[in-house]
């Protein structure tokens, strides 16, 4: 593949200087606001349950038109109101200093300004209220998670980062790939080999993978989500679809939780409802199946209840409408087993890339 | 065929053995009570003497040994004394007294006085000195015993003594058995009770350890002291009638009925002795027993009565009542009520009621009842009183009020009759009617309580919401004045001042 070298309006370079410029125009609107003698207020769309969207179009989950003014008037607000102006300052601060900051650094920094958030989970909250303020990812404003996802694959990027701005790297110059960190989100996409992206669930497959040379014999990307895949990953995952144009397959376990980490990364979450640029639609689930269950006569263990509970609420889910989910789901019910990827095993270590691989990404194409 | 020995009884006799009536059970209630009945005759006696009460009480161990079980104690008052050949009756003849009469007053056993000393003489075989004056010329000291078996006083030596100083008042000395440390509680709680409802009067007290424990009146003003009434109809039986037929200088029942009873006017007189058939001008001494009989019952069924008048009662008032919760029970809020007066079987009387919040008054997890009958403290068998089971069944969340908030409730019931379910005269039986009035006397504090609870708790929520705004609005202005890159902060004062006059009229801060 030739090289090509895109800063696409989706790249992480523009985003972050919208970001930096979105934060201090917020500021001036509230500092003008107190000098007229004004409550200062924001309005931004409102997160409840009851405004978010199921979009067939961008085919993810999107904020409705319902907004919510948050005023520092309100006693109930005045407090994550405070938080929310510190959380702008704070990310400006990062962003101008282009440092990065983890959500749990943001929960420790906001101590040394008297601004003492109760747990992470109010400062994770006030990091959302602002994304949906300002529309833009937090990692946008260089606040990330804590990271455990991984690439592996003949991929070249050039870092964008203070100390190694220009520098390239191969995703292969690690065996244990390259963690999906802030410093792979804001690189540019240089040049790959591969012609498909396989995004897998555990740990211990995406090393039997690397061992197995999955990523030659396929021609493909590995990446390691680690369970429910971060948003920087999730991220990440789109640009290789979007922007090296290649197609994408999900390998998770054969339980409803496994069929939902394919999902969020096709359509994304109700809890990123405000944001965009995070859904690969045209990404595969390519297993574990419940029908690949039944066919490769796999050792299984029963559902339990919340995972049946689970599967009820996936059934009504709106992104789960397609024919091959509702059959997926109507099949787990009915034979109320489950069983995970490491499974194969019983055919031996090699049986999953040598006979399953192959045959789910044909059928998945 | 046997013979039995049959023997008359004197009433000091009969006292002597039946003490557990009295209050004398044991040890502790002895001295207990001791304390009591004499505090009680001194309060009395000041409030006859129209001045305010001036109490000194000591208990000392007997002999000056701490190991002995005997008691010396001495109360004196302010009084107006005991004329002196009433003295020694008074302290040593059960059943004589001054208080057989139909007002109001502290205990009506006459027996106070006497049975303490009666109590330490068969304790402890000695002597009481008794010393009195009613601000004469002359003050008379006596030191006296009872004999039991015939209820008459012994005098042992009697001294009459010049009174330069117009001193007027009693002293009471004697020795008695008792078990002053697990009567301590009780004494204190009763003399701090017996403060809250005498505001007006000075109570000092000293304790075999010698301990001081002062109680300091906080006002001269005493509530009106009763007037001696006549009986109502309602309230009267065929003794009572008898024996004022036997006294009457009237020749007919229209005269007799308008003199001897309460408010009976010649017109109601006139109409109820038609409604018996008696005739206007019978001699009222020549009724016959069957007469005097169905005449009562008459008088029971007759409804045309007026209601008892109060004026033999003399209730506390509101402003002293509160007055003595403050100063006692020192809360962060009190209110009380008077209610008005009613009448239960022809006896009349008056509740009232008080609820005191906060301040010194504990958490005990329910709340702390103090019962009052005619200014004397309850101090036992609180759980059978009708108190209790009136503010136990109370729906006291209508009041936005819980059991574990620091709350007292106090009950006073002044009457000629206190409705008392036991000869010990420690709790109010359940009669409808002072049931009544003690639930709308209490729901009526309540209420106040709870106006006063939701008044705070709207300032408080002021004060928190400005605390709110002032720790705030500061940072945003100084985050947003970093954020958007500008030198001087913006002036918040403004902002706070608005949040200021429109939450905070209440209080001004």
């Amino acid at each position: 593949m030739e090289e090509k070298k895109r800063t696409s309006s989706e790249s992480a370079l523009h985003k972050k200087m919208k970001a930096v410029t979105d934060l201090k125009t917020l500021g001036e609107a509230l500092y003008h606001q107190i000098e007229q003698g004004e409550f200062p207020w924001i309005k931004m769309p409102t997160r409840s349950i009851d405004n978010i969207y199921y979009s067939p179009e961008l085919r993810q989950y999107i904020l409705g038109e319902r907004r919510v003014k948050r005023s520092a008037r309100n006693i109930r607000h005045i407090r994550p109101f405070t938080q929310l102006v510190w959380t702008a300052f704070f990310a400006h601060q990062l962003s101008t200093q282009r440092k990065t900051s983890t959500l749990r650094d943001v929960y420790y920094s906001a101590q040394a300004y008297e601004m003492s958030f109760k747990d992470q989970s109010e400062s994770d909250n006030v990091i959302t209220d602002l994304e949906t303020v300002i529309g833009l990812a937090r990692e946008d404003f260089n606040v990330f998670p804590e990271e455990r996802s991984a690439v592996f694959g003949d991929l070249t990027i050039e870092y964008t980062v203070p100390g190694y701005e220009g520098r390239r790297m191969n995703m292969t110059s690690h065996p244990d790939g390259l963690m999906i960190g802030p410093a792979l989100t804001y690189s540019e996409l240089v040049k790959t080999s591969a012609d498909k992206v396989i995004a897998i669930e555990k740990g211990g497959l995406f090393t039997r993978f690397i061992e197995e040379n999955v990523h030659k014999k396929f021609n493909a990307l590995l990446v390691l989500t680690a369970g429910q895949a971060p948003r920087a990953t999730r991220h990440f995952i789109r640009r290789l679809n979007k922007e090296l144009e290649l197609p994408v397959y999900i390998l998770t376990d054969g339980d409803p939780w496994g069929m939902h980490i394919a999902m969020v990364i096709i359509s994304g979450s109700a809890n990123a409802a405000h944001l965009r640029g995070l859904a690969t639609p045209d990404a595969k689930w390519s297993g574990v199946w419940a029908t690949d269950i039944v066919d490769y006569k796999l050792p299984t263990d029963p559902l339990t209840e919340i995972d049946v509970k689970r599967l009820h609420e996936l059934q009504r889910d709106p992104r789960y409408k397609a024919k091959l989910w509702q059959r997926e789901i109507k099949t787990f019910m009915k034979i109320r087993k489950k069983a995970e990827q490491e499974a194969f095993s019983r055919y031996g270590l090699t049986y999953i890339v040598d006979e399953y691989l192959p045959a789910k990404l044909e059928e998945t194409k | 065929m046997t013979s039995q020995a049959f023997e008359e009884i004197s009433p000091a006799d009969f006292f002597y053995r039946n003490r557990d009536i009295a209050g004398f059970t044991n040890p502790s209630r002895a001295i207990f009570a001791s304390i009591r009945e004499l505090v009680e005759n001194s309060l009395d006696a000041a409030e006859i003497a129209m001045v305010p009460p001036d109490i000194y009480v000591r208990v000392t161990y007997s002999d000056g040994d701490p190991d002995s079980n005997v008691y010396k104690l001495r109360v004196e008052d302010n009084g107006s004394g005991i004329t002196s050949r009433h003295i020694p009756s008074a302290f040593g003849q059960a059943l004589f007294g001054s208080k057989y009469k139909l007002k109001q007053s502290r205990g009506t056993f006459g027996l106070g006085g006497t049975m303490a000393v009666l109590y330490g003489q068969i304790t402890t075989h000695k002597p009481a000195y008794i010393v009195s004056s009613t601000g004469s010329t002359k003050v008379y000291k006596y030191r006296i015993m009872i004999d039991i078996q015939r209820n008459k006083p012994i005098i042992l030596e009697r001294k009459v003594l010049i009174n330069k100083e117009q001193w007027h008042g009693t002293i009471v000395e004697f020795s008695l058995e008792g078990d002053y440390f697990r009567a301590m509680p009780k004494i204190l709680e009763y003399l701090k009770q017996t403060a809250v409802v005498n505001p007006y009067a000075n109570v000092a007290f000293i304790d075999p350890k010698g301990r001081f424990y002062k109680f300091t009146r906080v006002t001269t003003m005493m509530p009106s002291p009763p007037k001696e009434t006549l009986p109502h109809p309602y309230g009267v039986d065929v003794e009572t009638v008898k024996r004022l037929i036997q006294m009457t200088s009237h020749r007919n029942m229209l005269d007799f009925m308008r003199t001897h009873f309460h408010r009976i006017s010649e017109k109601i007189a006139h109409s109820f002795l038609e409604f018996t058939g008696i005739a206007q001008t019978k001699n009222p001494k020549k009724l016959g027993p069957q007469e005097i009989v169905k005449l009562v019952q008459m008088m029971k069924r007759y409804e045309e009565f007026r209601p008892p008048s109060a004026t033999c009662l003399s209730p506390l008032g509101e402003e002293l009542l509160k007055a003595g919760i403050l100063k006692e029970l020192k809360p962060e809020f009190t209110a009380v009520c008077q209610r008005r007066p009613a009448t239960y079987a022809g006896h009349p009387f008056i509740v009232e009621t008080a609820i005191a919040y906060g301040g010194d008054i504990p958490r005990k997890g329910d709340f702390i009842l103090y019962r009052f009958a005619n200014r004397i403290p309850l101090l036992y068998d609180e759980a059978s009183d009708v108190t209790f089971r009136v503010v136990k069944t109370m729906n006291w969340r209508r009041y936005k009020v819980s059991q574990d908030m620091p709350i007292a409730v106090l009950v006073h019931i002044c009457s000629t009759k206190i409705p008392y379910k036991t000869v010990g005269k420690e709790f109010i039986a359940d009669r409808p009617e002072v049931k009544r009035e003690i639930l709308n006397g209490i729901r009526e504090v309540a209420r106040k309580l709870q106006r006063f609870l939701s008044k705070r708790e709207h300032v408080e929520r002021e004060k928190r919401r400005l605390s709110v705004f002032s720790k705030y609005l500061p940072k945003i202005a100084r985050f947003s004045t970093k954020l958007a890159g500008k030198e001087t902060e913006p002036n918040i004062e403004r902002l706070l001042e608005s949040v200021n006059t429109v939450g905070g009229k209440e209080k001004n801060i």
